[in-house]
């Protein structure tokens, strides 16, 4: 195990989110994610997925405890670090979160624009990850234009275009029918196959299952089931 | 700045409607209080017009020198509130007399008016304490026989400057915040429409500034087209009550026009920047 391995791209020591209006979300959470590993998030609705993930790209600070994400810690973490560690990390949501008004290629494309990429570098990045996610011949095509799947592929594109360490995905497969399920979840093995680490948020337990990955159950606001310490979920 | 310039003007062409109704909006509200504006400084130039007809006239007694009378006039012209002496003889008494009250030419005759010492003051003393209190000074002359400057309509015409004065200023700060309350509304909205892309770019990293300079400059230009459409109305506006009211009006002087252009930009800009700030509190 190298040092960077050892240390782990993303770390929750004792974790504890309270919201002001609907009280605890997470209580002393701790896990480690490594280089290039996949990790389930999985648990009931309102167990604490969604808050972790939020927490993992600091659009949400710990009540107490530490999260630690390649260096950026959330106790002194500035505005500019956030940004600056957000073009390191590929984010992708149940909704898409695409712009409308944008094609396939300018929605990619516009993850690179306003990181300030020179116009030069952002064409040849976005075709490279629109043909890796197989979308190079929509390239062209409106979100309207394009299926769940399809849309939610684009959003990947997106998210992996600053060639990201990490890929932090929410329920990213919660509005697609099995289909695009299933080939929305092998573009996500293809890119962890490829080095980047994943941390994925779901409900959709068969997929867990059919997948060799390391799963952390939570259920209110705590871990409860760790595959990497434990072989069987708790009951 | 090139990048910035590029996604101000691309906002423009990606939502016209939206843009052509944020900049009519501005330009109406800007307008409304450009109107007001316009009937305010019209109505302080007329009072300004009738404010310099107020003059303080020392009548001397006859037989007084004018050698009196000029060390006299010098001797006032000195005084602060002074703005200019004039002496009136006799004669010029009776001439000014039969020009100003034609109806009457036949009635004077020679050496019925006394000569007078008429004081104008400078502006910014012609209040009636002012005025008041250099007639007291002129009176004491002891060849001086009588000081009039018309105390009453003087009270009344101070009376109105005042009145006009203060309703002015409310009404200025009522229009003023109204125009400032639909602009910023206006840019509220056309920021809230792009949310989205707003939570994006935070998302995919772009630094606060990068976020919010494009909307800052979209702000003012939005202000000050908004701002230039308003003064190409208000100026319309002035030569229709011109051309079919026979209204000699006075209009914005450059400084003033291009200080309400300025004030366009600058309520886009804090319009923008207020509005984009809600957006980017979050993390």
């Amino acid at each position: 195990m190298t040092a960077a391995e050892a240390v782990g791209v993303l770390r929750f020591d004792r974790v504890t989110k309270e919201y002001p209006r609907s009280g605890l979300a997470l209580h002393e959470v701790s896990f480690r994610v490594a280089k290039g590993e996949f990790v389930f998030l999985t648990g009931p609705s309102g167990a604490g997925k969604s808050t972790i993930l939020r927490l993992a790209y600091f659009a949400e600070r710990p009540t107490s405890g530490l999260v630690r994400v390649s260096g950026v810690n959330s106790e002194h973490a500035s505005r500019r670090e956030i940004s600056k560690l957000r073009r390191r990390l590929g984010i992708v949501f149940q909704d898409f979160r695409l712009l409308e008004d944008r094609t396939a290629e300018e929605n990619v494309g516009f993850a690179l624009e306003v990181t300030g990429v020179p116009r030069a570098q952002i064409g040849p990045k976005v075709s490279r990850v629109l043909t890796q996610v197989g979308l190079a011949a929509k390239a062209t095509a409106f979100p309207r234009e394009l299926s769940g799947g399809e849309q939610q592929r684009v959003a990947i594109a997106r998210a992996l275009v600053n060639d990201p360490f990490v890929l932090i995905a929410d329920e990213p497969t919660g509005n697609l029918d099995e289909r695009a399920t299933r080939g929305v979840f092998q573009l996500l093995r293809e890119i962890n196959a490829a080095g980047t680490a994943i941390i994925m948020a779901t409900h959709d337990l068969d997929l867990v299952r059919h997948a060799d990955y390391r799963t952390l159950e939570l259920n209110r606001g705590q871990i409860v089931f760790d595959s990497a310490e434990s072989p069987e979920p708790a009951a | 700045m090139r990048r910035t310039v590029r996604d101000a003007s691309a906002a423009f062409t990606r939502a016209p409607l939206l843009t052509a109704l944020s900049i009519t909006t501005i330009a109406f509200s800007l307008f409304a209080f450009g109107l007001f504006g316009l009937v305010a400084l019209n109505i302080r130039a007329a009072l300004q017009g009738v404010e310099e007809r107020v003059e303080i006239r020392a009548f001397v007694a006859d037989g007084t020198d004018a050698q009196s009378l000029a060390a006299a006039a010098g001797d006032i012209d000195a005084f602060p509130e002074v703005q200019s002496v004039n002496i009136v003889t006799q004669d010029q008494a009776l001439a000014r007399a039969r020009t100003e009250l034609t109806e009457f030419s036949d009635v004077f005759q020679s050496g019925v008016l006394p000569a007078s010492i008429d004081v104008k003051l400078k502006p910014g003393y012609r209040d009636p304490a002012t005025v008041a209190r250099v007639s007291a000074r002129l009176k004491s002359y002891p060849f001086v026989d009588d000081v009039r400057y018309g105390e009453d309509w003087l009270v009344q015409l101070y009376r109105l400057r005042n009145i006009a004065g203060v309703a002015g200023l409310a009404l200025g700060l009522a229009f003023a915040a109204v125009a400032v309350i639909i602009i910023g509304a206006t840019i509220r909205m056309a920021v809230l429409s792009r949310a989205d892309e707003i939570s994006i770019m935070r998302l995919v990293g772009a630094t606060d500034g990068f976020i919010r300079r494009p909307f800052l400059l979209e702000g003012f230009a939005k202000g000050i087209l908004g701002g230039l459409l308003a003064l190409g109305l208000t100026w319309l506006g002035m030569h229709l009550i011109d051309r079919y009211m026979h209204f000699h009006t006075v209009f914005f002087s450059p400084a003033m026009a291009a200080a309400g252009v300025v004030a366009g930009a600058l309520i886009g800009v804090l319009g923008s920047s207020v509005a984009v700030g809600r957006h980017l509190r979050a993390l």
